[in-house]
Formats: structure tokens, sequence, C-alpha cells
């Protein structure tokens, strides 16, 4: 549905993005992710249409948008770093006018406007001004304006930074909802932070893509760890791991705990879904599986710096 | 996607009437306006008025020559924030990401500082009206000067919105909207050193000295509607370049 070819940008002689091909599918979250300066924000830009490649083209559905760049501006939302608020604006003032600057008449407007108060959940704040809000509703209100106009692709930069731990939940919860209707590019320079969020991650370090895949596939990539929760016994739990580990799909095993059993082991090869298959198979009661987060910024570590984890 | 494609006028029309909110919600549209009319008002009273007895024509031809100085600063200090403040707010990429143009957006901006200014030229209007009551004066005379002062208006906004265009400060953007200004006023000076055809051509782009005076003396001169229509157009298309300009930098 989105493809860039060779997606090139150059600020003067310092190339900031290069060489980027990438294929979004439809009703996909995919996130970007990167340092600061890793050219995120840069392609995240182009995307938008406001900043021109300096090399390679960008389709969206099919279509060549330097071709068709008015067309462009319906298909996609997007919102910068800094959410683009009028302070002196109550909410609902403001995506009234967002609506009618992307295209809606006097008809339409107040219904589309209710239907994305309740998306972001502005409801309590639609007669708030908007300099009075805080950090984390002023983002619903970005994503608001974003999605106002219903495009294909929504484009996020940075949406969760800056939130607090509750915020960042319900924000999470916020994009998760906007997959039903759109397809959602967003940026992170946080792994933890968006890897619950995005369906694919793809890790851009000095302008180059370096790393697709979801949050799970990284980590088996590059051998990773994952934290594994069963209930059982603990006779049941040391066998079925000394099964599955001589049958090949592990080769490190760590169990903590007294029922439920936190595990820690590490895929030698296979995918993760054989060993929640292997699991449940040998009578386990499989809680939870999921990357072991000091494994996964190890392994950002590794690839955005190109260092050893 | 249920958006339909409105005319560019409705777009225009919508955010010309957000900057027209901005202007009489916000102090600084009523503090430049005020202090203008009370400079502009000085001015009549010291200098058109004056203390020689005057016939009423010259009375009003002065008072057209200082309103239009006042109408320059009127036209610069309005059109400052126009795109500069977007920029500092981070409120751009709304904009650049509507169904407008920039072409359009240059002219919604311009249209909604050029309203303003109209409003502040209204407002002055007490002053000729004094000299018609009280004098003998054509209203041909007034119109004539009042067409004057609309378009060295709409020129002073033009250059104004290309400063605001190129920068992120409103100070920034006024002071190079005053460089050109003053440049362009002061070309009748260089045009006196200047011999021949490119003398000539200087002087011609001068802001305001043979361009204006028809208007102050009651004259409409089509070369002179032209003049000041073609620098408005000029300062505009600019001004949709700078805004062009943005996408291929950082």
């Amino acid at each position: 549905m989105i493809r860039t070819d060779s997606l090139t940008k150059f600020y003067g002689r310092r190339c900031a993005v290069k060489d980027l091909t990438v294929s979004i599918a439809e009703h996909e979250i995919v996130g970007f992710l990167g340092l600061n300066g890793a050219g995120k924000t840069t392609t995240l830009r182009m995307l938008a249409g406001l900043l021109a490649p300096s090399s390679g083209r960008i389709e969206i559905n099919g279509r060549d948008v330097a071709a068709d760049s008015a067309e462009h501006r319906w298909q996609i939302g997007f919102l910068p770093e800094r959410p683009p608020l009028y302070d002196d604006m109550t909410v609902r003032g403001f995506l009234d006018f967002a609506a009618r600057l992307r295209g809606y008449d006097d008809a339409a407007v107040d219904r589309r406007v209710d239907e994305v108060t309740e998306l972001c959940a502005l409801g309590e704040y639609k007669d708030e001004v908007i300099a009075n809000l805080s950090h984390g509703y002023r983002q619903r209100v970005g994503i608001g304006q974003a999605v106002i106009h219903e495009p294909a692709l929504v484009i996020l930069d940075e949406p969760i930074s800056g939130l607090d731990p509750v915020q960042i939940v319900e924000m999470r919860s916020l994009i998760r909802n906007l997959k039903e209707r759109h397809t959602v590019l967003l940026s992170s320079h946080n792994l933890p932070e968006i890897g619950q969020t995005c369906d694919r991650l793809l890790v851009i370090q000095g302008g180059e893509l370096v790393m697709t895949g979801s949050e799970a596939d990284l980590a088996v990539g590059e051998g990773g760890r994952f934290r594994v929760e069963v209930s059982g016994s603990k006779a049941d739990v040391d066998a079925a791991f000394e099964k599955i580990t001589k049958g090949g799909l592990l080769d490190e095993v760590r169990v903590e705990g007294e029922g439920p059993f936190h595990c820690v082991v590490r895929i030698k090869q296979g995918e993760p879904e054989e060993l929640s298959r292997a699991l449940v198979e040998a009578g386990l009661g499989l809680r939870r599986m999921q990357p072991a987060a000091a494994e996964l910024e190890s392994l950002f570590m590794k690839l955005t710096k190109g260092g050893e984890a | 996607m249920s958006a339909r494609k409105p005319s560019a006028v409705s777009g225009i029309t919508l955010i010309v009437k957000r900057e027209l909110g901005q202007y009489a919600t916000t102090w600084i549209g009523y503090v430049i306006m005020a202090a203008l009319l009370l400079v502009c008002g000085l001015l009549y009273n010291a200098f058109a008025l004056g203390s020689s007895p005057k016939y009423s024509a010259d009375v009003l031809s002065d008072y057209f020559f200082f309103t239009s100085g006042c109408t320059i600063v009127v036209g610069l200090l309005l059109s400052m924030r126009l795109v500069a403040e977007e920029r500092d707010r981070g409120t751009l990429p709304l904009l650049a990401t509507s169904y407008l143009s920039d072409g359009q957006l240059v002219v919604a901006k311009f249209l909604s500082a050029f309203s303003a200014l109209s409003v502040w030229l209204v407002f002055t209007l007490y002053m000729p009206a004094m000299i018609f009551i009280n004098g003998k004066v054509s209203v041909g005379h007034i119109f004539a000067g009042y067409l004057g002062l609309l378009l060295l208006g709409a020129v002073s906004v033009s250059i104004g919105l290309f400063g605001s265009s190129l920068v992120k400060s409103q100070f920034a953007a006024f002071v190079i909207g005053a460089v050109i200004t003053v440049v362009f006023l002061l070309l009748w000076m260089t045009s006196r050193v200047v011999d021949g055809a490119l003398g000539d051509f200087i002087s011609y782009l001068a802001l305001h000295d043979k361009h204006f005076r028809p208007f102050m003396d009651g004259t409409v001169t089509t070369s002179a509607v032209v003049f000041y229509l073609s620098l408005t157009f000029f300062f505009l298309t600019l001004s949709r370049n700078a805004l062009e300009g943005r996408r291929w930098r950082p």
C-alpha cells in the first residue's frame, strides 16, 4: 500500500536518509525506531509531503506522490513531534477548523468532530482551551487533527515521547484503535515504548534501514532471550524445558519463582510460536511470553550503534 | 474517504476568518492600529493642517502623503506575524497538509492582513471627512487618495509577508520587510545619480515618488495601478516560493 523506493535525502553534503526502501501493508502499525538524528523525522516529513526527497520515490496505493501531490495530501494525516495546535482555540473549535481545512462542509463537520472527539477520548475536554491542556491531551488533539479527514496513512512523529506511564498506556490504546481505519506509521527512539504498540518495527541508523520485523522477530533474529511465565508443578516445568532443550529449540533456560514460574530462555533456532506450542503440548499453562526487556535494549544498542550487545 | 474537495475560496475564507479573529482577539492588533492612528492624527494636525493658510486640496494632498508612510508601517506590522508565527508555534504543518496549495495559503495570509489594513484605513476616514466638510475638496480626490493608500498598503503587506515567510522571528521578519521597503522608497534618490535608461528604470521602481504623487493629487493613473499591483504580485510570488522552498530545508 505504501512503498518507498531508494528514498534519499541530502542536507547539503550530509546524507540524512540513504536508499530507504520499505513497504507497509494496509492497516499495519509500523514503528520507526532509531536514535536521535538517525533520520526518522526526515523520513516521516518526506512521507507527509513536507520535505522533498533528493532522490527516490514514494508510492501510496501504487501512485507516485510526486506526480499528484494534491491527492497525496488527502491520503496523509501527520502529527509532527510538536503538535500543530492553536493554543487560543478550544479543542472543539480547533478540530472544527482542522476538519474544514481538510475539506469538510458544514453538514459533515459536526459529525466528524464528534467522532474524532470520541476516538481520542477528548469529550471531557472538548470545550477546554488548548493552552490549558496537559501534554498527553495536547498529543490527543494532535492525533485528532491528523485523522480528522480519514486519511489512509497516519504518520505520528514521537507520539509517546514525554508522556507519563498512564498516558503511555492510554496512547498505546488510542494508536491501536487507529488501526481499524488507518495504516499507522510512528517513530520513537525508545524501543520499549513502541515495541508493544507496533506490528512491525523498522530500525534505522545513520539514515539506513538496518533491520525490520516484529519485536519478537528482532529478538529471535539476534538469538534473543524471552521471558516466559508458566504454571504447573516444578517437576513438570523442569521436565518440559529439558525435553525442549534436548529437541534443539532452546540452548539456555533459567527458571525462577515457585509457581507461576518465571523463566528466561534463549531460542537457539526456530520461531517463538514453536516454543509456545511445545510448552502447551507438555501440559504447562502458558501465561505470558515476551522478549526479555534487557535483551531488547541491548539488541537496540547493537543495531543502532553497530557495537556488541 | 468522505471528505469532499471544496473550492479554494472556502479554504482561503476559512484562514482569513481565523487570522482576522487573531487580530481582533489579541491586544497587539489593537495596539498597532491605535498607535499608528495616533501618529497619523498627529502628523495630520502638525503638518497637513499646519499653521499657515492652505487650500483644502493641498491639505488633503499633504494628508495622503503622511498617511502613506503610516500605511506602509501598518502593513509591515500586520504582516510580520503571518507565516513567522506559524513557523515559531509549529503550526505550519497543519496548513501545509491542508488541501490548499502554497500559493493559496499565501493569498489567504495576504488577504487577512490586507483586510485588517483596510479596516485601519476606514478609521482614518474622519480626517479627510473633516477637510471635506470644512473645505472644498471633491469626493473623487478622496477616493483617488484612498485607492493609492490601498495599493501602497497591498505592496507593504506583500513585502512584509515575504519577510515573514523567510524566518521564524516576527521581529526579524519586520526588519527584512522594512529594509526591502526602505530600499524601494529610496530608489528615487539612486535614480538621480544614474544616467540613461537604467536611471529611468530605477526611478520607475521607486515605491512612492512618481507613482503615489498622482493619487495624492486626486489622479488615478493606469501605470501607477499596474505598478503597485505588479509589485504586490511579485512579492506574493516570492512568498510562495519561500514557502515551497521549505520543502528543501531541514
